[in-house]
């Protein structure tokens, strides 16, 4: 036990000396919650859009009032001519452009009919999407308004509402996947890194000449990365709650017990890397590209799963990314119990031990 | 007694291609101060993780305090101490957080045992709060001697220990290894310093993976007698070469301020040899007699190999 914590002691001088690998420990969490936070987001707000209106009546105007009001839009500026919308989109002025033809109000009170064109800048077609969506909600409230008292023989009322997430916030898409890659890039390439640092100092050679039991070496070694990616999760829980609003729906504590076997999980695919490889340098390759990208694309955080082709899907599985991403955010959005996630924890097990299983088979107690 | 007994043992690396060490044995006795002397990738190295469990030979067997290096690893790892050849503490933590940290992986404390490492240990205390990736080089190895001698052990591998050190703290460095040896500890080292060599009670020479001789330095001077003149003049390029031309030349080296030239005949006269060069147009030469050393030796094994 004393010679335990003499390692795990040791272990926390090399990380605390360590300044760069402090600020990426602790650092890195905080800026991408603060990136996702508030600079890369897919959400509308306040978007500049253009009014070209041929009609000039009652009606044009209280919708133009309406754009300007809502929180999605503002009404930056009033064409005159169509041929200006094309040269506002190249300026890069406008996002959105509404057109309404000549005699508006007079068509939609004498035909009971009217057209409205939507122009969208579809260079960035996820956003515009949302955009048009947006701006057929706002028309749909105003035309339900005026309609409201008539009453047609046929009408379908759409009610469309968005379970757990009613304003479309994108923190609830990315505080879980934030936590997946975190977790992920710190366990798995910190601990790699710092074992394999010990083969290449040449540390290891003197520990593996001693009695204690080589395993102990790499075991004690993950355990204060284990402490400090839990310090992550914290973090990231604490910043999502106070700085993004964001709720927790869950159980805490069983979120932080399913990171805890996340964690596991991470370091002990730290721990396979390292047995594979001599060099600092070759672990960070690994970590990095091995398992970012993946974590990345098959976690379901930027990429829907289901769009995917079938032999993605496939893959994706294999991926652990996946179900600890999934597990988050079932606990932190939907609030579902271990009742609901019992599958994905199971199968992250399974994954921790495999690894583990491995690691310890290909564990050198010599040097080739 | 002998503590480590080596039989036989060959390795090679890359499957074969590069052989380390070919057909090796010897014995070292216990309580002996052994010096494995050879240039850099002899094989030095090599043999030294065999001996300490970290590498498998090909074939051969080596026993270390009657443990066999291949089947009883964990034995050997409680007994012995080993110091590699690239400073391999952690640099980043300080001479103090070094030693107590490794006294706690060989189970033990630095009070324990502080008797043992006392006198080197002294030497570094003052520093004790630095890190050891600040130390200088003679620091380093004295704490990297503490850090294997903290368990007490059986035996001690010494890989190059002085290699990059000032011949002060070299000297002191083997100063400290006498008084180990008193303390009954078997203790192998390795150097590509001939001069060591007179330091060790035995010494096994080692040149391209093949053991030359293992002998008392004594008595591998005396088996190897060879007759030897170290000549000097004012152009001493020329001298070397026309040394080399010389009919009764086996060999000669240049060796700092001379040249020392091995020569077949016995009797030899120095006569013969001033005429020659004197013949050669050599001015101020000074040819005197002289009794060949260890580097001498060595250079003439490697020949005769």
């Amino acid at each position: 036990m004393k010679l335990f914590f003499s390692f795990i002691r040791k272990e926390f001088w090399h990380v605390l000396r360590d300044t760069r690998s402090l600020v990426i420990l602790l650092g890195m969490p905080v800026m991408m919650m603060l990136l996702f936070g508030f600079a890369l987001s897919n959400e509308v707000k306040n978007s500049n859009i253009g009014i070209l209106d041929l009609s000039h009546d009652e009606s044009t105007q209280l919708l133009t009032n309406r754009f300007d009001q809502s929180r999605y839009f503002s009404v930056t500026k009033n064409l005159t001519h169509e041929s200006q919308i094309e040269e506002a989109f190249r300026k890069n002025e406008l996002r959105m452009v509404v057109i309404f033809p000549p005699k508006f109000r007079e068509s939609l009170l004498h035909t009971n009919q009217a057209q409205i064109r939507l122009v969208g800048d579809a260079t960035d077609p996820n956003t515009s999407n949302i955009m048009i969506n947006y701006a057929s909600a706002i028309l749909r409230d105003y035309q339900n308004e005026i309609f409201g008292e008539q009453k047609f023989p046929y009408q379908i009322n759409v009610e469309s509402s968005m379970l757990y997430n009613p304003k479309l916030s994108s923190s609830f898409n990315f505080v879980p996947g934030v936590m997946t890659l975190i977790l992920m890039l710190l366990g798995a390439m910190m601990t790699s890194v710092s074992i394999v640092k010990e083969k290449e100092k040449g540390t290891m050679e003197i520990l593996l000449v001693s009695p204690m039991r080589p395993l102990m070496v790499v075991i004690t070694k993950a355990i204060p990365y284990l402490l400090l990616c839990f310090i992550d999760v914290l973090l990231i829980l604490v910043l999502a709650y106070t700085v993004l609003d964001m709720p927790l729906r869950g159980n805490i504590l069983l979120l932080l017990a399913e990171s805890i076997l996340f964690i596991f999980t991470t370091l002990s695919l730290g721990l396979l890397i390292s047995n594979l490889v001599d060099k600092q340098q070759t672990a960070m390759f690994i970590s990095l590209v091995g398992l970012m990208m993946p974590a990345l694309i098959f976690s379901g955080f930027m990429f829907p799963l289901e769009n995917m082709p079938l032999p993605m899907q496939i893959i994706s599985n294999l991926i652990p990314t996946k179900w600890y991403y999934s597990i988050v955010s079932s606990i932190m959005v939907k609030g579902l119990g271990i009742k609901f996630i019992w599958k994905q924890t199971l199968i992250l097990v399974a994954m921790t031990v495999f690894y583990l299983a491995v690691a310890m088979k290909k564990f050198k107690i010599r040097l080739e | 007694m002998s503590s480590v007994i080596i039989e036989n043992i060959t390795k090679t690396y890359e499957k074969g291609i590069v052989k380390a060490l070919d057909n090796v044995s010897f014995e070292v006795k216990s309580g002996e101060l052994f010096g494995l002397i050879g240039a850099d990738g002899a094989g030095k190295t090599t043999l030294f993780r065999i001996l300490t469990t970290l590498l498998i030979p090909d074939s051969g067997k080596a026993t270390v305090a009657g443990f066999d290096v291949i089947k009883d690893l964990k034995q050997i790892r409680q007994i012995v101490g080993y110091m590699p050849g690239k400073f391999s503490l952690y640099q980043d933590l300080s001479i103090e957080e070094n030693l107590n940290f490794f006294a706690t992986v060989f189970g033990t404390t630095v009070e324990e045992n502080f008797e043992l490492i006392r006198d080197i240990y002294v030497q570094i205390e003052p520093f004790k709060k630095r890190l050891a990736g600040k130390l200088s080089g003679g620091m380093k190895q004295k704490l990297a001697l503490c850090c294997a001698l903290i368990h007490e052990p059986k035996v001690l591998f010494l890989d190059e220990p002085t290699t990059g050190v000032d011949p002060v703290s070299r000297k002191e460095f083997w100063e400290m290894l006498g008084r180990l040896k008193e303390r009954g500890i078997t203790i192998i080292v390795s150097t590509p310093y001939m001069d060591e060599a007179k330091l060790c009670d035995r010494i096994a020479l080692i040149q391209n993976s093949k053991i030359l001789d293992v002998d008392t330095l004594e008595g591998i001077l005396t088996k190897n007698k060879q007759n030897l003149f170290a000549v000097s003049s004012d152009n001493m390029y020329q001298l070397l070469k026309d040394l080399r031309a010389y009919t009764d030349a086996v060999s000669c080296f240049a060796f700092g301020q001379h040249h020392h030239l091995q020569v077949k005949t016995p009797t030899s006269s120095d006569e013969k040899l001033r005429a020659y060069l004197a013949h050669r147009n050599h001015t101020n030469v000074s040819i005197e007699t002289i009794n060949p050393d260890i580097e001498d030796t060595f250079i003439k094994l490697m020949q005769d190999a």
